[in-house]
């Protein structure tokens, strides 16, 4: 089986943790075992499996465990209980040179504050990751300027990272990152410590890489919005445990509890829901424009108001038509999100 | 009970204690005495040819590779300026080649403290033992009187030039140690754990991340070694090591306050040469990692 399956993973700071795995396992919850044990849990029951060739989001507030989490899979932290299988392989059962192995050429991560090696150039860092494969020096050059010129860098190689910008500085631990070629990327709030723009700017870099590449990536973050832009699944966590997997919408329309619902109210519905969600049966007034299921609501009314319409058809993949759908619907289930910010 | 008079140890036992401990260093000395200098040979073997290479050399030609050394190092005209006008002083006030025997002297203890420190604090920074264990030791090294640490050691060497740079390399190598230490230990922990997620092997992680993010704290450290060193020329001059502690040492016997005074002044040019290029030499070395974007 191919992706990352993390099974039954638990992960508690601390003297003792298997004392305190009993505890955890016959549920106490985070705050009773850091007040009464002065152990931290960090992860509990942990189940997620991540396709390959895609995008999981890992979301939670600060100190929700997810870094603990993204360093189990390159097992930058040792498990107290659980399973992590990378393409079928288990990683906790790897030897310290096997797992270097792995770490070198399977997997790559890009951290939060770039992490980038402060007296190296762009260029140096860049290939350092094939540096540690043992690449030879010709090789390491033209690889790692094929990446610096895919993430938009080129003429900052003989630069170092403390003459860049936030953001340029991230495009260099991106590249670092791709030029290994591994298959799975790892990224720890890649994006989080950049300004609103340019975070932007960064995801967009992602997106466009990720079309072509079709890399398994695990992505961490803490801003919902980012979350839905970026993740084909996306899954929620809050002290330690998963309190919700699902794509976008799934999230959006059916936020499993108020810790989740306060995320998802300031959240742009029309950006995320598809047509579909809205669908209807009836075809009695579904006029002739077309679109497509898996079209965003803001685009379904931009295109329903540039044809002067009040009804769509909505059509498969194949182009079958498979409902209807009013502009009604679409400005009603908008104004739904104003009326829950105005109640709370 | 008498309060005002402390309850001693009996004579006789305080004596015993003496005599087994003297006579067991003695003993301790007969025997590996001369192995053990035998082992630090290399030590001697260049500070012997480091001297004679600095004394050998016509002084205008050391002149200018100190100039030379000062200005590659620190790329500042003014202090290499500064080097030559003091230099020169030193020179023609007699002192050229006592200042020559000082410099070999301290260059060497630094070399040997460095290559004896660095490792050891690379050690102290990998596990928590060690430094529990190191840390008092430096302590004792650090404060104890020098002058009561040249006593095993000239027992065991006797009076020349390698128990005054033993003494000085034990005086100066503290520093080394403990800023590698804690330069190692300072080290970002993401950019760490970003050498171990692109499976770097340990020692890859040491050569490539630790040192160099660590050296602007080590040269620190080499800095403060070199200056303990060359407080140390003074006493090392007193068991037999050469250079501008003896004109010092015969000053203070001969109440010769010129030549007191010339002698200590040549040493405090020495030092702020020294210090002033190796700190600007370190300032260099990470010069990239201030500039603002
Ligand atoms: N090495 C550690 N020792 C003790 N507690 C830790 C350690 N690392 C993380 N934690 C704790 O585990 C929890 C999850 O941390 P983390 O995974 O860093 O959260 P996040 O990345 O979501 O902000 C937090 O409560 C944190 O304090
Ligand atoms: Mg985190």
């Amino acid at each position: 089986m191919s992706g990352i399956q993390i099974k039954n993973l638990y992960k508690i700071f601390g003297e003792d943790p298997a004392m305190a795995l009993d505890l955890v396992k016959n549920g106490m919850g985070k705050t009773e075992l850091q007040d009464q044990h002065s152990h931290v849990l960090g992860l509990q029951d942990i189940n997620i499996d991540m396709r390959e060739g895609g995008i999981q989001v890992v979301m939670g507030l600060s100190g929700s465990g997810k870094s603990t989490l993204i360093r189990h899979i390159n097992r930058l932290i040792e498990p107290t209980a659980g399973e992590v299988i990378v393409d079928g392989v288990d990683v906790l059962g790897m030897s310290r040179s096997d797992l270097r192995k792995f770490r070198a050429h399977k997997t790559s991560m890009v951290f939060q504050k770039f992490a980038l090696l402060p007296h190296r150039t762009v260029q140096s860092n860049v290939e350092y990751g094939l540096e540690v494969q043992g690449i030879s020096s010709s090789e390491r050059r033209a690889r790692s300027k094929k990446w610096i010129d895919r993430v938009g860098l080129s003429g900052f190689e003989d630069n170092y990272p403390s003459q860049l910008s936030g953001g340029m500085q991230q495009r260099v631990g991106l590249a670092r990152a791709l030029a290994t070629d591994a298959e799975i990327l790892l990224m720890d709030e890649a994006f989080s410590a950049l300004d609103p723009l340019i975070r932007t700017d960064m995801q967009d870099v992602l997106l466009e890489l990720q079309s072509e590449l079709k890399k398994t990536i695990v992505f961490i973050t803490h801003d919902l919005d980012e979350a839905l832009r970026i993740g084909d699944n996306i899954c929620i966590l809050r002290d330690g445990g998963i309190i919700q997997k699902g794509n976008a919408q799934d999230i959006i329309l059916h936020p499993a509890d108020d810790y989740i619902k306060d995320f998802v109210k300031d959240i742009n519905r029309a950006r995320v829901l598809r047509i579909d969600s809205l669908m209807s049966d009836d075809m009695t007034n579904a006029g002739t424009l077309k679109l497509k299921r898996d079209t965003r609501l803001d685009d379904a009314a931009r295109q329903m108001q540039e044809a002067d319409v009040i009804n769509a058809q909505i059509t498969d993949a194949s182009g079958k038509v498979i409902g209807s759908i009013t502009l009604d619907d679409i400005v009603n289930s908008m104004v739904e999100k104003v009326e829950v910010e105005s109640t709370v | 009970m008498e309060w005002t008079e402390f309850p001693e140890m009996e004579r006789e036992q305080l004596r015993d204690l003496r005599k087994a401990i003297d006579g067991g260093f003695r003993e301790f000395t007969r025997a590996y005495g001369e192995s053990i200098e035998n082992a630090l040979y290399p030590v001697e073997w260049f500070l012997k040819h480091f001297e004679n290479l600095l004394l050998d050399t016509p002084w205008p030609l050391v002149l200018i590779g100190l100039c030379g050394i000062v200005y590659f190092a620190s790329r500042r005209p003014w202090l290499t300026l500064g080097t030559f006008v003091g230099m020169a002083l030193i020179g023609y006030f007699g002192m050229w080649e006592d200042a020559m025997k000082t410099l070999a002297m301290i260059s060497t203890a630094t070399l040997g403290s460095v290559l004896l420190g660095i490792p050891l604090g690379i050690a102290m920074a990998k596990s928590d033992r060690v430094q529990t264990i190191m840390n008092p030791v430096l302590d004792v090294m650090q404060t104890m009187p020098s002058f009561v640490y040249l006593i095993p050691v000239i027992m065991l060497f006797g009076i020349g030039k390698l128990p005054g740079i033993i003494a000085v390399i034990i005086y100066a190598i503290p520093p080394i140690i403990r800023l590698t230490n804690l330069g190692i230990r300072l080290v970002d922990k993401e950019v760490l754990e970003a050498a171990d997620a692109f499976g770097s092997t340990s020692w890859k992680r040491l050569t490539n991340v630790q040192i160099p993010l660590a050296l602007p704290t080590i040269m620190a450290g080499v800095n403060q070694t070199i200056m303990m060193a060359l407080a140390m020329v003074v006493v090392a001059a007193l068991v037999g090591a050469p250079g501008l502690g003896q004109p010092v040492l015969k000053a203070i016997n001969n109440q010769f306050l010129f030549m007191g005074v010339s002698a200590g002044m040549a040493i405090v040019i020495l030092a702020i040469i020294i210090d002033r290029a190796s700190q600007a030499y370190g300032q260099r070395l990470q010069s990239h990692r201030e500039k603002g974007h």
